[in-house]
């Protein structure tokens, strides 16, 4: 690779995602609630009001029905708006505008519609944070065809999946994992956008995939180290985007490991890791030497108390406890 | 400034034009050419050509579930509205939409709306997009007494006036949501009253008379082109036929209210001014009503020729 690269944290990638395309695109602006000189309560768009204004970075009303509401209208005037929803917990008060108006006006329109919002939200417990502050709801929104779920895991991918959200004329929900905002990585300065449907091998390996997403990349590329030194090797796969699902990149890698652990922190009942152990099942199935293992959030609201919430959320001993009971070695 | 008599015309003709529509819709749907619901909106024309005839095409209107007659009033294409509704290709949304859904981003129809009060957000966004496009468009919301007891009503009148936005919502008081009388569910005097709060000037009209509702509408569209933000109409009106084809709208409704309403047809009000005002001679406005019985026989005769969409078109229009 040629193109040079930065270190910067995965909140300031997603900040310079927001700022270039304010600047490239006239239409472009973002709303929420404490996005102003706020920078918003995680502190992520610091800066940006000073640099655009009222008329680009605007601060909301806590009203998230309308707030989206707003959006999508803006949205199918001539506006790309980029609305920011503090709390992934917080996008079930903007259903009706994300599920039957957003999802469905293009389709309801016979194409004549296009509804280029970018909804960008949070994800993910860790924070002590309860049961209301910590949700994982992308499986919702994957459900509903009209939507494109992108779901980010480094502060790369956070840049160029969210110009690719804001470019894109289809509403786009991005949820970041606000235990992430401090990680770093390496980001490439130039303008690149990543194209979404395109999973991404974060680690190379050949008796197990582990297919994880956002945070659960990093909890899988722990279990990844661990695993090597018992002499396993685990490829990590990152589908990156829940819809499009690049289904080809993980079928492929199962194929050749023969073996997969599904890692996401989503509840575990009715969600991603269920439609992806489908998935490769399908893709899959002659060359699969031992069960798909699906591991999620328990199956409980997110408790407050520091032992019980950690105790919710798939870690990387589960992971190399599921690898080892597969007998590879 | 009192409207030019050919205005007057033009909104008579349209009212004639969404009348025929609905009747057509309802012998079509009797026949069983029209699947799936239809909400009439015989009795309640002057609202939607009132507040059209004051808008321009490049104005943004949302729509709702008894939307036919704003989509006719704000320029919809009769041909595409009737091939929409019977599910056909030729229709505005390729019959992927039908009665509950129609759209035509061509004369900023943003497009009817099966959710009760799935307007307000869309309207205002627009009127939201235009501000920040810098255009002097205006976006208007048409909602029912129903849907002016949805909370997303009062999270965008909070928008609206703290942005200072160009949006007009019309509120259609037909006086039942559904089959419930609105003033069993409805709290306050009026819903005129409940942009007070939000400092948005407010007006009742009367809902059967197109001018009046025009002259409101105009003063709105002023206010908004001139940045002085958004205003809420509440149009006192009534449906004469019952919530859908199939509700005779009957037992809910007491006989004496309904000879009242049917009394004063906006139609007929408008029609009597124009003699009243010798702006237009009987057999003038019979020839109108002629024209239009021609178009709209046409429309639903192209509409009857159309085909329906191939299956494979099933998947098409999910995503841009």
């Amino acid at each position: 690779m040629s193109t040079p690269e930065k270190e910067m944290t995965f909140g300031e990638a997603v900040k310079e995602a927001i700022a270039e395309e304010i600047r490239r695109d006239p239409t472009v602006f973002l709303m929420g609630e404490d996005v102003g000189k706020a920078g918003t309560v995680f502190k992520v768009l610091t800066g940006l009001h000073d640099e655009f204004g009222d008329d680009r970075i605007i601060d909301t009303p806590i009203a998230e029905a309308g707030l989206v509401g707003l959006g999508v209208g803006a949205a199918l005037t001539g506006s790309r708006p980029i609305v920011d929803v503090m709390f992934g917990d917080f996008i079930t008060l903007a259903m009706d505008q994300i599920v039957n108006q957003a999802a469905k006006l293009r389709y309801m329109s016979g194409g004549q519609a296009t509804v280029p919002i970018t909804i960008r939200t949070t994800m993910g417990a860790g924070r002590s944070s309860a049961a209301q502050h910590s949700q994982s709801l992308h499986a919702w929104l994957a459900h509903i065809p009209g939507l494109k779920v992108v779901i980010p895991s480094t502060p790369a991918d956070a840049k160029g999946l969210f110009k690719s959200a804001v470019r894109d004329d289809n509403p786009v929900v991005i949820f970041e994992d606000k235990m992430m905002y401090a990680l770093k990585g390496m980001v490439p300065e130039d303008d690149y956008t990543i194209p979404f449907g395109q999973a991404d091998i974060k680690r190379e390996g050949d008796d197990v995939t582990l297919i994880a997403t956002s945070s659960m990349v990093h909890v899988a590329l722990e279990a990844a180290n661990a695993l090597a030194d018992q002499g396993i090797s685990a490829e990590v796969v990152d589908p990156r985007t829940i819809v499009p699902l690049d289904g080809e990149t993980l079928i492929e890698s199962v194929v050749k490991t023969t073996r997969a652990v599904i890692i996401d922190e989503g509840h575990k009942s009715f969600g991603i890791t269920g439609e992806i152990a489908s998935l490769v099942y399908n893709g899959a199935f002659d060359y699969i030497d031992a069960p798909i293992v699906r591991l999620g959030a328990m199956d409980v609201p997110v408790p407050f108390s520091k032992p019980l919430e950690d105790a919710t959320i798939p870690t990387a001993e589960n992971v190399i406890k599921a690898v080892q009971e597969m007998k590879i070695r | 400034m009192p409207l030019p008599p050919e205005s007057l015309i033009k909104m008579y003709r349209a009212m004639l034009r969404i009348r025929r529509f609905e009747e057509q819709i309802w012998e079509v749907y009797t026949s069983g050419l029209m699947h799936g619901l239809a909400h009439l909106y015989i009795g309640e024309e002057a609202v939607a050509v009132g507040v059209c005839s004051a808008l321009r095409d490049d104005d943004f209107i949302t729509s709702t579930h008894r939307g036919h007659g704003h989509c006719v009033a704000k320029g919809g294409n009769l041909e595409a509205m009737m091939a929409e509704v019977m599910g056909r290709v030729t229709g505005h949304c390729r019959g992927k939409g039908g009665s509950m859904h129609i759209a035509d981003m061509s004369v900023g129809i943003l497009g009817a709306n099966g959710i009760v009060g799935g307007g307000f957000g869309i309207a205002t966004g627009a009127a939201l997009s235009a501000k920040q496009r810098g255009t002097d468009q205006v976006a208007v919301c048409f909602f029912g007494d129903g849907a002016s007891n949805q909370g997303i009503f009062f999270e965008v009148m909070n928008f609206a006036a703290i942005w200072n936005l160009p949006v007009i919502y019309v509120c259609e008081n037909n006086h039942y949501g559904e089959y419930t009388p609105t003033g069993n569910v409805t709290a306050g005097k009026s819903i005129a009253d409940r942009s007070k709060p939000f400092g948005i000037p407010s007006t009742t009209v009367d809902g059967s008379d197109a001018i009046a509702v025009h002259e409101a509408t105009a003063e709105a569209v002023a206010r908004a082109r001139k940045g002085e933000g958004a205003t809420l109409i509440e149009c006192d009106t009534y449906r004469h036929k019952g919530h859908h084809v199939g509700d005779p709208g009957e037992d809910y409704r007491p006989q004496e209210e309904r000879d009242a309403w049917m009394a004063r047809d906006p139609i007929q009000i408008l029609r009597q001014k124009l003699m009243d005002d010798n702006l237009a001679s009987e057999a003038e406005l019979d020839g109108e009503v002629r024209e239009v019985e021609k178009e709209m026989e046409n429309a639903l005769e192209a509409a009857k020729a159309a085909s329906y969409p191939e299956v494979s078109e099933v998947n098409q229009h999910v995503y841009a």
